[in-house]
């Protein structure tokens, strides 16, 4: 089939076609495409810019804010990470070279049919159920139709007025640093729909002069449209919601949710009213949001900006239209203004049939659903966690997964989110690996920790190993036995080392009898020294200070 | 529920036997028989050769072709097919059910080796890269793709004249249409162009051309065969229909593409009988061979606004199935009438969705433009043809905010309506009839300027693809015009997924009918020989 799709493409050079005027036309887009291009460059500077605004943005924003509230819904794009597209048997990969990952049905040719790949379903199902919702168990695809050279067949298969999901809740966690709190964002509605292609802009490559080229490698990829209740106020309430969203997709292992690359797409809709006011403010979409900093940011400008027209009153400023985050300029642009709805001509698929689900179907999936990020973070905060801990380890799955697994051995949990946390966090920001690709198993963290605990080997030996066990794997027991590093708690051991370094240092002796006690620390280290830091060091110190401070 | 708003009135037509005007001067002419099965016996006794048997098709077609114009395309790798199945036959391999059989296809639906256009130019030259689901298993069964026959553009249309392309004549005279939207594989078959044909019946686009064209024309059930491949009109009325110049050919080229596709979720998988173990010959037919079977005579086909010749030959038909043992009786379909409106708004909604693709932009006609919205409404406006953008702006509309509900929904309310007084008929009845079009085919260019008048042809047939029920045409009389007799076709309509019924009826029907020949005369001194 992909030889025989070569050939069409080939037989169609039509694919490329002239567009200096297009691309000049449609601008905005051009521009979405360059920034996108240059996310890698950009994303640096945003880490930096970030704290400089989250300082100096909200306190702007709360000067105005005073009688002001925001009102803030979102629309998210969740790609699955299914083995084939939504109604086509073709892979997805993203970054694949252009149009190597289509065929007659994602490329919309005469005569080509969809069938639904029953992984979508399943999907969507997970994510229904994790966000509350209510399922519809009859539900059907519905056409949505409009004209863009990256949607091939003319309209893209989703779901109107029956979505597979509704009326769920999502419960996030604010992060301690913005004060932390407990909020509950209510989820409208979840449908399943098909992905569109990729423009691909080039600049005078050819003797057309610029181009504007169609990949559709993305074209029926399947999407899970996720949208909230507009119970949103604030950047990081939203950027939070977003967040959590995240999460939840990588637990169920429905998609990577990887926002640079497109698979987690948030589009937020905006307004504010002064506060007390029961009504909603004239709305506006915002675009072109590729991180959680970027959504809270270019909320907060948003705000801003909404709230300084109403101040200055010129209300009659704010429209319905669709904005862009420009990150290099740190604001909003507008993309487009809209002339009244659009008309989707909404109607029934009629390719596909209806979809139906079972309770015993939906109870299967209820079953296999894995622990959720909410009810990780309540188990931890009852075993006695603080928030940050908690936080921090529910945030991503595979650390709560170490984390679980190394408690489930016997761990002592205090100790085990402390390794996890410091050093094997560390390490894992220093090489920018996961906790996957460390060589590190929880087994044999808990095996380090009861090491430490028993005393089979020092706190100082243990971190020695850790990062051995981290980088090259291995046993803690084998380590042990091979760098011969059981700690030394056999008294008279100790001794003769300590008479050794007393004996060897004379003049220090003499000083240290002579009042300067803090040559203890001196006396310590040569004898850890002697030792190989095998020597326990409470041991150590008792025996070191009978030894010096014993009169002749 | 019906019985209590009619009578069931049993119908007697004593002495009044089927009239053939169009018959053979000197002898009675034989009852027709299958092509399919008759070459077979040919090839494997080795009695004529695949390619002797292409070759005689291809010179007819050559001769024919001038007149007729019913094909877009004629393959140019006939005779090497054929010299393959010669060269099985030779080895004495396994042979498919329909070895060397010569088939045409209406040129919507794809063809891997030849264009594929749909009858539009907004396809001109496109050549698919894959098979249609009916067409690969036709050439697995050992079919040979003769060419793509002619049509109205996307299937819209009851004439052919509104192909992109060219305009197709009636066999039977060349000044009328063949019908359409199949007219080209109608008349290919008529013709003897072809032994059998594949269309597709989007509101009545087999039926009313087989009726044109005197040949058996068969609707299989909604989702029976696969739409893989097939170019979509309206995506929920859409069949891939048979054409044969006998029941027995209609049914065995039903059999080959029948049956569950992955490639279409849509397509039934409920099992395909089978349906060729049935035809019996005529001399071994017992005198009252459809003895017990209820049909019922569709009361709204045969009033006022409907040929007088053509109801004739309907109520002809049904003292035929009373001689062959039958019962017949007059049933109403109370909402046989909202049929036709109910169609139009459906099928041109669906296709102003399923037209959408051929915006110009990843394959066939392209107008090079200054932007975007110029390249769409360029390429289509140049691409499409003005029966198609009629359909597609009347299904815009139809879909559009504000009007949905009083169109689109209104017209699906209609079409459970159609279903349920069809399923209650059926319930009374094993099977019903009615004439496949309320005329004889008329002549080109008579209807080209009154779409109403075009449309309102549809009648007979939309009801049933509203249904998603099965229906098999075949000749049953003629009316005379002026100059020449004309054939009629009777519709026979069964529920859904009784192809068998229909097609044992049928080939009875065709067996017992005396005194008729539908070859057309230019081709019936040739096949005389």
């Amino acid at each position: 089939m992909a030889l025989t799709f070569l050939r069409g493409i080939q037989l169609n050079p039509s694919m490329l076609y002239p567009s200096s005027y297009f691309a000049r036309k449609h601008g905005v887009l051009y521009c979405c495409m360059r920034s996108a291009q240059t996310q890698t460059a950009t994303q640096e500077k945003e880490q930096t810019k970030l704290k400089v605004s989250t300082q100096s943005q909200p306190k702007a924003v709360d000067k105005f804010l005073k009688d002001f509230e925001a009102v803030i819904g979102i629309e998210t794009h969740v790609q699955l990470s299914t083995l084939t597209k939504a109604f086509c048997s073709c892979p997805y990969n993203y970054g694949s070279p252009p149009n190597t990952s289509v065929c007659p049905v994602c490329m919309g040719l005469p005569g080509a049919l969809p069938v639904l790949n029953s992984k979508v379903i399943e999907c969507a199902v997970r994510v229904g159920l994790a966000l509350n919702c209510k399922l519809s168990l009859n539900s059907k695809f519905d056409r949505k139709q409009y004209f863009y050279p990256d949607l091939p067949k003319g309209y893209q298969i989703s779901q109107f007025d029956i979505p597979i999901a509704s009326g769920g809740y999502l419960d996030v966690d604010l992060p301690l640093e913005y004060g932390g709190g407990h909020r509950k964002f209510g989820i409208t509605r979840v449908h399943m729909e098909e992905d569109a292609g990729k423009l691909l802009h080039t600049d005078g490559v050819d003797l057309f002069g610029s181009l504007i080229q169609v990949d559709l490698n993305r074209a029926g990829v399947p999407l899970l449209e996720i949208v909230s209740e507009p119970d949103m106020r604030t950047g990081i309430e939203a950027a939070e919601y977003a967040a959590e969203l995240q999460r939840l997709v990588r637990y169920l292992g429905v998609g990577n949710g990887n926002m640079q690359e497109g698979s987690l797409r948030c589009d937020v809709n905006i307004s504010v009213r002064p506060i007390g006011q029961l009504e909603f403010g004239t709305k506006v979409e915002i675009k072109n949001l590729n991180s959680f900093s970027s959504m809270s940011r270019a909320i907060d400008y948003e705000i801003s900006r909404q709230v300084e027209l109403h101040n200055q009153g010129q209300i009659d400023q704010i429209v319905q239209e669709t904005r862009l985050w420009e990150e290099g300029a740190q604001k909003t642009v507008t993309m487009r203004k809209k002339e009244g709805l659009a008309d989707y001509r909404y109607f029934p698929e009629p390719d596909l049939p209806g979809v139906t689900l079972t309770e015993e179907y939906v109870n299967s999936i209820r079953e296999s659903l894995p622990e959720l990020p909410e009810d990780k973070r309540r188990r931890y905060e009852k075993m006695g966690l603080s928030m940050q801990d908690v936080l921090f380890l529910a945030n991503d799955i595979n650390i709560a997964d170490f984390f679980d697994t190394t408690t489930a051995g016997g761990a002592d949990i205090k100790l085990a989110a402390n390794w996890i946390m410091g050093d094997i966090a560390a390490y894992m920001k220093n090489e920018k690996v996961t906790i996957n690709e460390i060589k590190l198993t929880p087994q044999e963290l808990g095996e380090l920790i009861a090491s430490i605990k028993d005393e089979t080997i020092s706190g100082k030996i243990g971190k020695e190993i850790l990062f051995e066990l981290i980088a090259k794997g291995g046993t803690v027991k084998g380590l042990i036995k091979e760098k011969d590093l059981v700690q030394i708690v056999d008294t008279a051991e100790i001794e003769k080392m300590v008479d050794k370094v007393i004996a060897d240092s004379p003049k220090q002796l003499e000083q240290y009898r002579g009042g300067k006690t803090k040559l203890q620390g001196y006396f310590a280290g040569q004898v850890m020294k002697e030792s190989k830091g095998k020597a326990n060091p409470k041991l150590l110190n008792k025996i070191l200070l009978e030894k010096l401070n014993a009169k002749n | 529920m019906l019985s209590s708003v009619q009578t069931p009135r049993l119908l007697r037509f004593q002495s009044f036997s089927l009239k053939c005007l169009h018959t053979h001067p000197t002898t009675t002419p034989p009852p027709p028989h299958s092509q399919i099965l008759t070459i077979r016996k040919s090839l494997l006794s080795r009695e004529i050769s695949a390619v002797d048997l292409a070759g005689t098709f291809l010179n007819r077609l050559r001769n024919t072709e001038p007149h007729l114009k019913s094909f877009l395309y004629v393959s140019d790798v006939v005779l090497k097919e054929a010299e393959e199945i010669d060269r099985k036959i030779a080895e004495n391999e396994e042979l498919g059910p329909l070895t060397g059989v010569l088939v045409g296809v209406k040129d919507n639906i794809c063809t891997s080796d030849m264009p594929s256009t749909a009858g539009s130019k907004i396809l001109e030259n496109y050549r698919p890269p894959f098979d249609a689901t009916a067409v690969g298993r036709m050439k697995k069964c050992g079919a040979i793709v003769i060419g793509k026959t002619n049509m109205d553009e996307f299937g819209m249309g009851s004439t052919t004249e509104g192909s992109g392309y060219q305009v197709t004549a009636n066999p039977w005279d060349l000044s009328r249409v063949p019908g359409g939207s199949s007219g080209g594989s109608a008349a290919a078959v008529s013709a003897r162009q072809c032994m059998v044909s594949l269309g597709s019946d989007t509101g009545g686009s087999v039926r009313q051309p087989a009726s044109f064209c005197g040949v058996v024309g068969l609707k299989p059930t909604y989702g029976r065969v696969s739409r893989y491949g097939l170019v979509a009109y309206a995506s929920s009325l859409d069949v891939i229909g048979c054409f044969g110049s006998s029941v027995a050919d209609a049914g065995i080229l039903l059999h080959a593409i029948s049956g569950h596709d992955k490639f279409d979720a849509t397509s039934s998988k409920k099992e395909v009988p089978d349906f060729a173990s049935q035809f019996t010959a005529s001399d071994q037919l017992d005198s009252k061979p459809l003895k017990g079977l209820r049909v019922g005579l569709i009361r709204e086909t045969i009033e006022d606004g409907v040929d007088p010749d053509v109801i004739s030959s309907i109520r002809g038909a049904g003292s035929h199935l009373e001689e062959l043992g039958c019962t017949v009786t007059e049933v109403s379909l109370p909402s046989f009438s909202l049929g036709l409106p109910a169609y139009y708004i459906l099928a041109s909604s669906e296709s102003s969705s399923n037209l959408s693709r051929y915006d110009g932009i990843r394959y066939g006609k392209q107008v090079f433009a200054d932007e975007l919205n110029s390249l769409y409404g360029e390429s289509r406006a140049g691409g499409l043809g003005s029966e198609v953008k009629m359909r597609i702006l009347m299904g815009t509309y139809a879909l559009s905010a504000g009007y949905y509900d009083a169109y689109y929904k209104r017209a699906q309310q209609v079409r459970t309506l159609v279903r349920e007084s069809f399923r209650a008929a059926l319930d009374e009845n094993d099977i019903l009839i009615s004439p496949a079009a309320p005329s004889a085919a008329y002549k080109i260019g008579e209807k080209k300027n009154d779409p109403l008048s075009m449309y309102a042809g549809d009648i007979m047939t939309v009801n049933v693809n509203l249904a998603g029920l099965p229906a098999l045409v075949l000749p049953c009389g003629f009316v005379d015009s002026s100059s020449v007799a004309l054939p009629i076709g009777v519709q026979m309509i069964s529920a859904a997924f009784e192809e068998e019924k229909l097609l044992k009826v049928g080939h009875i029907f065709e067996q017992t009918l005396q005194g008729c020949s539908f070859i057309p005369p230019l081709v019936a001194d040739e096949l005389a020989c």
